[in-house]
């Protein structure tokens, strides 16, 4: 215990030191390198590099930004990793081989998918017990949250469903056929859509939220990418709900779409194999995880342009920026 | 393996109340509770929106069909002797789809049939064409399956076949009622072929069993070589009587007996042996007598599917299949799960499950499944053949998986492994 109040303040003091007002960290989880990447937003350049447990896939910030959650899938639990000492100071129940989860927007709970058990487990970041488990589709995976907390999208990867639970029940509102092997789901910050990107059926569904339908697929096309390996993963799209980015898998692009006519604006040429994507500070500029080249994309978003990368440890695949 | 000449249905139950039942294990529950719990769960089941607009379930039965007989064991002591090689790929492909049908009410069930012999066989499949029954994962070789697919009745249903590797069903004995699942010789010969290709290994050394199943691989082999470029140097038959496979002091005797096997070749760079059955092909590695590696049928090997597959979710299939059937998934074990998910697909998809809609929807273009090979899998319209990468795995690491960076095609690079249009005689659809 002392030996964690001393470690906590002496990070304290360390991030007093060193962070200006607008400083921002960047962490990225390196799924082979059972590591997290720490990288300086404003210098990019990599500040530590913090072992995890077995697979680190997913990862998001507490509510607070203290605190990052980590899916450590072949550990088949969620390590808590305190931001300020960079120690993993403890666990959450998620079931086995947790990929993605995503967090309340009150900071709790914690809803993760369980691809082994067919369920989403709903986790207390503060008691660290299991609320509830919802059986849903063949592997979940994706998870979006409305902005008001109040419905869970899961999409299950072979059942190709995205699957709407009401947060208060835990039951399933509606399920929304989709293209093959959904990975994402990500709710416009105005609640109205849900975008999901599927990776085999190489689309993005634009779902209304309301009605529960799609609205729009969104396909791919790159000239000298034979369509196959067009396989849509991680989505972001900006507040102002002008522009969407999806990373496109092994087509080592990210695509910018606008996102009231669904129109792709432009293929950015990106890291070899393309996970996952988390927005700056400000949405001023957005970060990919390359799984196969080993490093990470800073994407300017204003000029639409790859400007840096930055090495990471072995396959990176999650990131998350604390302002 | 039972001889017995037995037909059964599996449970209809859907997965809630598989879930409700585990989880009532977990935490030690009685049998009875966990039933009741279960009932609770299908009452609730049975209240949701969905099952009140559609009382009735889509029903979609499949059969599961085999001829019993006595394979031989693998070679290797530490390999598992699997005696539902392929059954519990259908069974897990059956749970799976319920999961997704109970959403879609929809509900799907396997009727397994291990016959004596195949006199037994056709009778019964008779029997099942006149009870309704259209969908059959076709678990025999290659005789066995033109039989059942050209008695009258079966021309509107469908065969999946899971086993028989034979060339000649994908290029001169297509039949519309049947889909190739299991990749032909010819589609692993070229995955090996442009693997070796691509390290320059481009001079092999053949080693041929004598059985008409490793004859044909061999047949494939020089085909891929002719294909890719390679050059065979020099090719030996091997005759080997299936011996035991446990003797004490016994490798003393092999060693002298391979190296001799191998000696006096021209410089090569690898051995390509065709041991389908598995009797001595094992005994190659690390005993030629130049030191090289062994490709084929043993040693790095082209296939469907491999336990040391985890890319592209493959995770998820493998734990799943271990934990519903108590082995490692092989190779005709995926093939079943493929086709009984590739029904589960078209019926999910157009919402229809009578065989006409389905056979269309799999051979058209908006067909693609899932199914951990890192693109969606389709079927060649001219023989029906499942498209597919192949991977090449040795005894215990996943190498690589074909086709190979570089190997094009006009209409898709998996059309580089196997008999193309052109070469094919079939124009099915």
């Amino acid at each position: 215990m002392l030996q964690r109040l001393l470690a906590g303040s002496l990070g304290l003091c360390l991030s007093l030191g060193s962070a200006g007002a607008f400083a921002s960290t960047i962490y990225v989880s390196n799924e082979k390198g059972n590591s997290i990447t720490v990288i300086d937003g404003e210098t990019l350049k990599v500040t530590a590099t913090v072992p995890v447990g077995q697979r680190p896939r997913g990862i998001t910030l507490s509510h607070d930004q203290k605190q990052l959650y980590i899916c450590t899938s072949d550990d088949n639990h969620i390590e808590v990793l305190d931001l300020d000492s960079l120690k993993v100071v403890g666990t959450l129940p998620s079931g086995p081989d947790p990929e993605l989860f995503v967090l309340a927007p009150s900071g709790n709970p914690l809803y993760v998918a369980n691809e082994n058990d067919n369920l989403v487990t709903v986790v207390d970041v503060h008691t660290g017990s299991v609320r509830a488990e919802v059986p849903v589709g063949v592997e979940p995976e994706g998870m979006g949250i409305s902005p008001d907390g109040k419905v869970l999208v899961n999409t299950s990867e072979t059942t190709s469903m995205a699957h709407f639970i009401d947060t208060q029940t835990h039951q399933i509102m509606a399920n929304v056929l989709v293209d093959a092997r959904p990975r994402f789901a990500e709710f416009t910050s105005d609640g109205k859509q849900v975008w999901v990107s599927a990776e085999v059926g190489g689309t993005v569904s634009v779902i209304d939220a309301a009605a529960r339908k799609i609205v729009h697929k969104i396909t791919f096309a790159v000239p000298g990418i034979r369509p196959e390996a067009l396989q849509p993963v991680g989505i972001s799209i900006t507040k102002d709900r002008k522009l969407a980015f999806v990373a496109l898998g092994p087509a080592n692009r990210v695509a910018v779409i606008d996102a009231q006519t669904f129109e792709v604006l432009k293929y950015l040429l990106v890291g070899q194999r393309v996970w996952h994507l988390a927005f700056g500070p400000g949405e001023k500029v957005i970060y990919s995880t390359n799984g196969v080249s080993n490093d990470i994309s800073v994407i300017d978003v204003a000029e639409q342009r790859v400007v840096k990368s930055v090495t990471v440890g072995a396959l990176p695949w999650g990131v998350a920026v604390r302002d | 393996m039972k001889f017995a000449f037995y037909a059964r249905v599996a449970a209809l139950a859907g997965r809630p109340g598989h879930s409700v039942r585990r989880l009532a294990r977990r935490r030690g529950a009685p049998a009875p509770l966990a039933a009741a719990l279960a009932v609770l769960v299908a009452a609730w089941a049975a209240w949701s929106p969905e099952a009140a607009r559609a009382a009735e379930p889509l029903a979609v039965p499949i059969v599961y069909l085999t001829v019993g007989e006595k394979e031989p064991p693998p070679l290797s002591l530490v390999e598992p002797i699997i005696t539902d090689k392929g059954l519990a790929g259908a069974r897990l492909g059956i749970a799976d789809n319920n999961t997704t049908g109970r959403f879609l009410n929809q509900s799907y069930a396997l009727t397994e049939v291990i016959a004596p012999d195949d006199k037994a066989l056709a009778a019964r499949v008779v029997a099942l064409l006149a009870e309704g029954k259209r969908y059959f994962v076709a678990d025999l070789h290659a005789d066995q399956l033109l039989a059942v697919a050209d008695l009258p009745g079966a021309k509107d249903a469908l065969f999946f076949n899971i086993r028989a590797q034979d060339d000649r069903l994908r290029t001169d004995d297509c039949r519309s009622n049947v889909l190739q699942v299991m990749p032909s010789r010819a589609m692993k010969a070229d995955a090996l072929a442009q693997y070796l290709m691509k390290k320059r290994w481009s001079h092999w050394f053949l080693v041929d069993g004598q059985q008409p199943d490793d004859l044909a691989f061999v047949k494939a082999v020089h085909r891929a070589a002719k294909r890719f470029g390679a050059e065979i140097v020099e090719e030996r038959p091997y005759s080997y009587k299936p011996e035991a496979r446990r003797s004490d002091t016994g490798y003393m005797q092999i060693q002298g007996q391979m190296t001799q096997l191998t000696q006096e070749v021209d410089d090569y760079d690898v051995l390509v042996v065709s041991d389908e059955s598995d009797i001595f092909g094992e005994y190659l590695p690390y005993r030629t007598w130049d030191p090289r590696p062994v490709v084929g049928t043993q040693g790095l090997v082209p296939t469907a599917w491999h336990r040391s597959m985890e890319q592209w979710g493959g995770t998820q299939l493998q734990n799943r299949f271990i934990a519903s059937a108590g082995h490692v998934m092989v190779e005709r074990d995926y093939n079943g799960w493929v086709a009984v998910r590739s029904v589960g697909e078209a019926v999910t998809r157009t919402g229809q499950a009578d065989p006409a809609s389905v056979h269309a929807y799999l051979v058209g273009d908006e067909f693609r499944l899932g199914a951990f090979k890192g693109e969606g899998l389709t079927y060649r319209r001219w023989n029906q053949q499942l498209r597919q990468p192949i991977l090449l795995s040795s005894a215990r690491m996943l190498v690589s998986v074909s086709p190979q960076d570089g190997y094009l095609h006009q209409r898709t690079p998996l059309d580089t492994l196997g008999y193309d249009e052109p070469e094919s005689r079939c124009r099915l659809n």
